[in-house]
């Protein structure tokens, strides 16, 4: 594996508030602007709408590099606090009812080791047929989650210790390049962006991300940032881990055959050989010690593993459906 | 995945998959050729499937029937 882009010179990359959704985000953006309105009723809104989703992906953005022009101490301001944790009830209360449950880990866990010999979804798409431009498309929906790479796992580790937290640990050195910043999966994905003609600046798509993506990053970092929600987060990111090395191989064959750059297959390539490790760390030197020592966090980890399952699904059918109908699923013009 | 003695390197056999080794390592093939690997945990192929061979890309896992979409 090899990658000749020359690294860009450091600089301070914050986002812009994007134009809101509805009624929730609009409210959000008042508020991050210094406004002190009332906040709106939040559960008369669709869970799983682009409006409220949004609204918590700005609420959330707060505890990562914030905006450009808000005050960064709106990040605990108590309206805000208010505001981001009915959103997150809401969103949570819909996504449990949509789920199975249940407690026996190791049953979900031995459903995702075996690969489907059928399969379908977004990975298997470009693969085999689709488009150079929808490569493009998928990346930067997926760039709401890249661009900030192994973050929304971070939170939890303070709220493990002993061996899972190594072994959590373990994982993350590797994601943030093992102390190369260039080595960087963040960095790897932004050097794809250049490569594919996309802007690798960090949120430059935030206002045209997918419902799904958002909702995505929405539950890792509010999994993350509760205590009572740790077994979740350490569910969601083992979920990553263990169904990553598969779909990155089939992205590798897609941006071979769609001959889009070394930048795009490193990306994908360092994944497939990445994450075949992670799986193992995570299995062995995470979930075990986890639930050796918490073993009431099962039916959480099963509720991470199930979650990020349900939202990756729906957002693979809303990708798929737009292609089908020959529809690009989002605008690659500038905003 | 380290050893607890820090003068020793562990190696984990897996029992469904990828030897793993703490790295990085040099990796000697039969062909006279090697592969550098310098993450800190490096997963060797034992199944001989993975098309990153002498890596582990878990190919080894085992295959069935449609369950459900794949990302
Ligand atoms: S042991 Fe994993 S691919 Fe061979
Ligand atoms: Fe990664
Ligand atoms: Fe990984």
């Amino acid at each position: 594996m090899t990658t000749t882009l020359p690294p860009a010179a450091e600089r301070l990359d914050r986002p812009r508030l994007p134009a809101p959704r509805g009624e929730l985000s609009a409210a959000v953006c008042d508020l991050l602007r210094g406004g002190t309105g009332s906040f709106p009723e939040v559960t008369p809104s669709d869970p799983f709408g682009h409006d409220l989703q949004l609204a918590l992906a700005l609420t959330s953005e707060l505890h990562y590099r914030g905006f450009e022009g808000v005050d960064d101490d709106l990040e605990w301001a108590p309206a805000v606090v208010a505001a981001r944790h009915a959103m997150a009830d809401h969103y949570l209360a819909a996504l449990r009812a949509e789920l199975p449950g249940g407690d026996d880990l190791d049953d979900v866990v031995a459903d995702l080791l075996v690969e489907p010999a059928d399969g379908t979804g977004i990975s298997y798409h470009l693969a085999g047929e689709g488009t150079a431009a929808q490569f493009a498309e998928y990346v930067a929906h997926r760039a709401h989650y890249h661009r900030k790479e192994a973050d929304p796992q971070s939170w939890v580790v303070p709220r493990l210790q002993g061996a899972a937290k190594a072994g959590l640990v373990t994982v993350q050195h590797d994601e943030y390049g093992a102390g190369r910043a260039a080595a960087m999966h963040s960095t790897l994905f932004a050097d794809m962006m250049t490569e594919l003609g996309l802007d690798p600046t960090y949120g430059a798509y935030l206002d045209r991300t997918s419902r799904w993506v958002l909702a995505e990053v929405n539950l890792q970092t509010l999994c993350g940032l509760r205590r009572s929600l740790r077994g979740a987060s350490v569910g969601l990111f083992a979920l990553v881990e263990l169904t990553s090395s598969p779909g990155s191989a089939r992205l590798v064959r897609a941006a071979r055959r769609l001959e889009l750059g070394p930048a795009t297959e490193r990306f994908y390539a360092e994944h497939v050989e990445a994450d075949a490790v992670h799986e193992q760390v995570l299995r062995r030197d995470v979930l075990r010690p986890l639930l050796a020592l918490e073993p009431e966090l099962a039916a959480g980890v099963v509720l991470g593993l199930q979650a990020g399952s349900y939202v990756g699904d729906r957002f693979s059918e809303e990708l798929l459906a737009h292609w089908a109908e020959g529809r690009p699923s989002l605008t690659l013009d500038a905003a | 995945m380290p050893a607890e003695d820090p003068g020793r390197r562990r190696v984990v056999v897996a029992d469904d998959g990828p030897v793993l080794v703490e790295g990085p390592v040099e990796i000697d093939l039969p062909d006279g050729s090697s592969v550098l690997a310098d993450r800190p945990v490096v997963a060797v192929c034992t199944c001989r499937r993975s098309s990153i061979y002498p890596l582990c890309d878990t190919s080894h896992r085992g295959r069935r029937r449609r369950r459900k979409e794949n990302p």
